[in-house]
This record gives structure tokens, sequence and C-alpha cells, in this order.
């Protein structure tokens, strides 16, 4: 069983990020659930959403404590929240910044990624300069930095769920694709 | 349908399917009152419900349903107007949750004694105050003696699959269901949901053609007053159809199987209980990682065993009689609690045995009020306990802080 965590604050669109890459892996033949931190969410405040993988169906109920890859949608949170709690050692971090994974050396036992999805979005035009839509953008550097899911059934997925720029979407996570740096490629 | 994975095929009846969506339970909900082509719906907006009805009321504007929306400010209302739509002859759904489900109370009783076959999904969530919007199934079992059958749901798909078992049965014996899910670990949960094909569906499930209705052209009375020498009987014959109801579940159930072809089991379901000497009872969402915490302990030679109850009105007596017969110790696990007993279902399933052949040691367990976690460590904690009682507990706390 995989389990994901994603970081962001209220209105960046997590919660629909992590159902995005729930449905992209059931494309792929993989059970998925994903489901937003309960509770009541306000628009900038830091909030969680998760995802389970499985090649079966997954029964448990039960929220998500010890998972093994991180998406952080927000690099300011890295101030205010304990962003690596619970993390499994040796796992995966994704972090939304225009620095390379060389500038977090705090977090340099993780194996660690990053992409200026901010500036990827704001080239094919989601959202605006000053909040950028970058919740599909992280989603192809994380195909690209874990090796989890293809970029087939992430593309469809997001082609299909989006409700405005479907292919805007889709170009800026292939563009996050390529773009994503990381410190080592190596999944958990 | 989307070309399904190879990998996933086993799980899944294609030949049934429309469609399978990765959905939260609330929409599962939505799909299923629009595959049961509900003709009025009436609902209030109230957390963790609200997408239910915020997904219909797209449908209904889109066409993709073919149904009365009616807008009304309170819950009381929501359903008051439901009563009005199902008299007339209507196929009816709402959705509610906690304060709301509460302040519908007066006419939840009015339609079950009206014989109305509406069906409501409520989201199990914690009542106030202190608020709360977590899970916790207190408020639709405080609907317990109101005449409505009740289920209680472990998935998303076993969601919209009763609900549409639940027009069936609600529309044969003239009552009305309520069917519940656990706030958030459902109804904000996305995961794999099969939509079954709108015309299997119509097959099980025919348009409701009621014996009376109101009707202009044949003015009738309904709801007029009964004296003393009439009142009893009106009860006696809700009796007599709760007690059809539990005859009939496992057979629409069967009809379910062989139209759709998904199963759930009846009005409970046992799950490696052959020759298990310790038994776990839950209802909701705990079931499914109570499955994990059986398989764990079953691995290591304990023979461990779980129980979920489905149907919570009418009782399944004789079903977990059966069920528990060579059970030595039973453990209930309740998200619910009646102030001054104790949990709800282990009462009722230590009454249900009071009067059979076999009285297992009996333990009741309050876990997880106002969504507290139960994870598979405090499942574990739970078989512990149970296994090393040496007389039965009424009520013990799991995880209550000191």
């Amino acid at each position: 069983m995989i389990e994901i965590r994603m970081h962001g604050r209220g209105g960046q669109g997590a919660v629909v990020a992590c159902k995005i890459l729930a449905s992209a892996f059931f494309k792929e033949g993989k059970f998925a659930q994903a489901f937003p931190a309960f509770g009541v969410e306000r628009r900038g405040a830091p909030v969680m959403a998760f995802i389970r993988v499985d090649d079966k169906p997954i029964h448990l109920r039960t929220e998500i404590y010890s998972p093994q890859h991180l998406i952080i949608l927000d690099p300011t949170l890295l101030q205010t929240v304990d962003i690596t709690g619970g993390l499994k050692p040796g796992g995966t971090i994704l972090i939304n910044s225009p620095l390379s994974a060389e500038d977090y050396p705090q977090l340099a036992s993780y194996a660690l990624a990053t992409v200026d999805a901010n500036a990827i979005a704001v080239r094919h035009g989601l959202g605006s300069k000053s909040s950028p839509i970058v919740n599909t953008a992280i989603l192809g550097a994380f195909s690209r930095s874990t090796g989890l899911i293809g970029m087939d059934a992430l593309s469809t997925t997001i082609a299909s769920y989006v409700p405005l720029k479907p292919e805007e979407n889709v170009a800026a996570a292939q563009e996050a694709f390529t773009q994503c740096h990381f410190t080592e490629s190596t999944p958990v | 349908m989307h070309e399904l994975a190879p990998a996933l095929k086993p799980y899944f009846n294609e030949e049934t399917t429309e469609d399978i969506l990765v959905i939260e339970g609330t929409h599962a909900a939505s799909h299923a009152a629009r595959l049961a082509r509900v003709q009025a719906i009436s609902a209030y907006p109230i957390t963790p419900q609200t997408s239910i009805v915020e997904l219909l009321s797209e449908m209904c504007a889109t066409g993709d349903l073919d149904a009365q929306f009616i807008k009304v400010e309170s819950e009381h209302s929501a359903l008051a107007c439901l009563v009005g739509a199902a008299s007339a002859g209507a196929r009816c759904f709402t959705a509610t949750s906690s304060q709301g489900l509460l302040l519908m109370h007066e006419i939840i009783h009015w339609v079950a004694a009206a014989r109305l076959p509406i069906v409501m999904v409520n989201v199990n969530r914690a009542l106030a105050p202190p608020w709360s919007i977590w899970a916790d199934q207190t408020d639709s079992l405080a609907q317990r003696d109101t005449g409505w059958i009740q289920f209680y749901g472990e998935s998303n798909q076993e969601i919209l699959d009763t609900i549409l078992m639940a027009y069936r049965l609600a529309e044969q014996v003239m009552l009305p269901v309520m069917v519940n899910m656990d706030a958030f670990f459902l109804s904000h949960t996305a995961e794999p949901v099969a939509l079954p094909k709108q015309e299997l569906v119509d097959r099980f499930l025919p348009p409701y053609q009621p014996e009376f209705r109101l009707d202009v052209n044949h003015p009738r009375a309904f709801g007029g007053l009964a004296k003393p020498d009439v009142y009893m009987e009106f009860r006696y014959h809700m009796q007599q159809a709760m007690e059809e109801a539990l005859q009939l579940w496992p057979v629409i159930a069967e009809e379910y199987k062989y139209h759709l072809g998904r199963w759930h089991g009846t009005a409970i379901e046992s799950y490696r209980c052959e020759d298990a000497e310790t038994i776990l009872v839950t209802a909701g969402t705990i079931t499914g990682t109570t499955r994990l915490v059986v398989d764990q302990y079953r691995e290591n030679g304990v023979p461990l065993g779980l129980v979920k109850i489905r149907m919570f009105r009418p009782f399944p007596v004789e079903a977990l009689r059966q069920a528990l017969a060579q059970a030595q110790r039973v453990g209930v696990i309740d998200r619910n609690l009646s102030f001054g007993q104790g949990g709800i279902f282990y009462s009722e399933l230590k009454s249900a045995l009071y009067n059979g052949d076999h009285r297992p040691l009996l333990n009741g367990y309050v876990a997880g009020l106002g969504g507290r976690d139960v994870t598979p460590d405090v499942l574990a904690e739970i078989v512990e306990h149970l296994i090393h009682s040496e007389t039965g507990q009424d009520l013990v706390w799991i995880g209550v802080k000191a």
C-alpha cells in the first residue's frame, strides 16, 4: 500500500489534485482512495489531502499518519507546518518551489524534488501571477520524481476532470514533468 | 464505459456496469437517486451532506434527471414537502445530517405512520454542542423508534447499491428507509464506484405505483382522526410491515445480485466467523478497518471473526443469534451512545440474545465518537481486552483521555 500526503493552502486545489491522482491510479489498474484532512477549510489556511493506493480493494478507513510521499503546493508551509511529521524514513518530498533540491539542506535525508509550478501555471494561463493554479502542474512533477504514475493516465484524467482549460492544464503537467529537479529518483 | 485495466477486471462486473468513477460517498448517493429515477427531491444543505443534493440539483438543471427539486427553508419543511409529493404518488428522495435530521424528527414519525416509502440518506455526524461535523451515529440511532427501516454502509459502492435496494423494499412494505453513511470516512472519501446500467436498474426497480394516492378526480381522506378503537391496529400493521421487511430483504438482495451482479450480504454479513471463538460486531466504516485486524489475528492463529450489521431496523435478531451461535466472546463496537445506558448496537444485541439458546460473554465498547479515528491499534486494544475478559461488561470506553 502506498500512502501520499499533500500540503497546500485552502483554495489551491489540493483536494481536487488528490482526486485526479486517485482517478489516474485507478485508470492504471490500482485501487485508490482520496480524501481531505477531515475538517473545515478556510481560504489561505494550511490544508492537507491524502491518497491511498493498493493492488487490491482498500478496506482501511482511517486517516494517514505515516505516508511514504509528500507533495507541498506552497513552500512557505515549510516554515509554519511540521511538514515531515510521520514521513517514512527514505520517503520522497516534492515541493512547488523555484529553488533547487540542494537549497533545502534540512530535508537532505529524504529524496527531494522541486518544480517551479507557479511559473509553469502562469505560462499556461492557469490562474494569475499572484495566485496561480498549480494543482495540475504539480502532478506532472510527481509522475517524474516518483515514477509511480504514468503521464498518459495522468493527462487523460486531468483533461476529463478540470472544469476549464483542459489542454492548458495537461500542457502544464507535461512541462512540470520535464522541469522537475530532484536529488534522487528512487521511489520508496 | 472507459476501458478497465486488466488488473481490475476480477473485481468488477463489466456487464452490468455503465461506468466506474472515483467519487465521494455523497456523489455515490446522488447517482443512486438518479438511477432510481426519483421524481421529487427536497433538501436543505448541511455539512457533510450538502454535496449529495448539490449534484442532484445540477442533474435536475441539466436534464440528466427528470425530477422536481424543491428548495425549502429548513429540513422540517424538506421532509414535509416530500410528504405531499409521496402522497401524490411520486418517488421521493432527501438527504440530511445531524442537526438537520433532528429538526425533521416530527415529520420522520409522520412519514412512517403515513406509510410513505421515502428514501433518505443521512450522513452520520455528531450532535452539538460542542459543534462537531465529524462521524458519529447517535443522530440516526436517536430516530430508532420512528418506524423507519435503517441501514448502515461500509463503502461508497455499498451506499449506492443499498439506496437502489431500499426503494424496492420501501415500496413493497410501504415504510420509509434511511440509508446511513459515516461523515468524511465515506461522505468525503473518493474511491472507485461502479454505476450500474440504467436499463438493468429499471428492470430491478420498476416505477412506483401506490395503491392509494392524492388524486383530485378520486378524492380520499388521509391522516384523519383515529379513535382508540382503531389506532392500535395502525401500529400493529406497521410492526407487521417491519417483520415483512426483515423477510423480504434477503430476497431483494438476491434479486439485486441477479440483475446487477453485486452482493453485500443480507441484514448482516459474517466475515471469517467459521470456528471463531471471539467475534467483533460493527456497523459503518469501522467495519472495513476491523476486517484488516481480523486478518492479522488470523495470521497469528487467533480465531477472531467479524459480524457487520447492515440493517438496524428491523433488527435482525434471528440472523444475529445464528451468526453468534458458536462464539464464546462477543464485543460490540459502537460509534454512538445512549446516555445512561451505553452503546446502542450493544444494547440491541444484548436484548436480542436474551431469549436465545446461546448467551456468549458480551462486552460493549464505545469508540470513535465525534469522528475520533478508530485505527487498527485501537481495534487491537479492544480485541485484547475482549480476549482477556472474565465477565461481560456493558460499557467500556476506548481512548478517553484522563
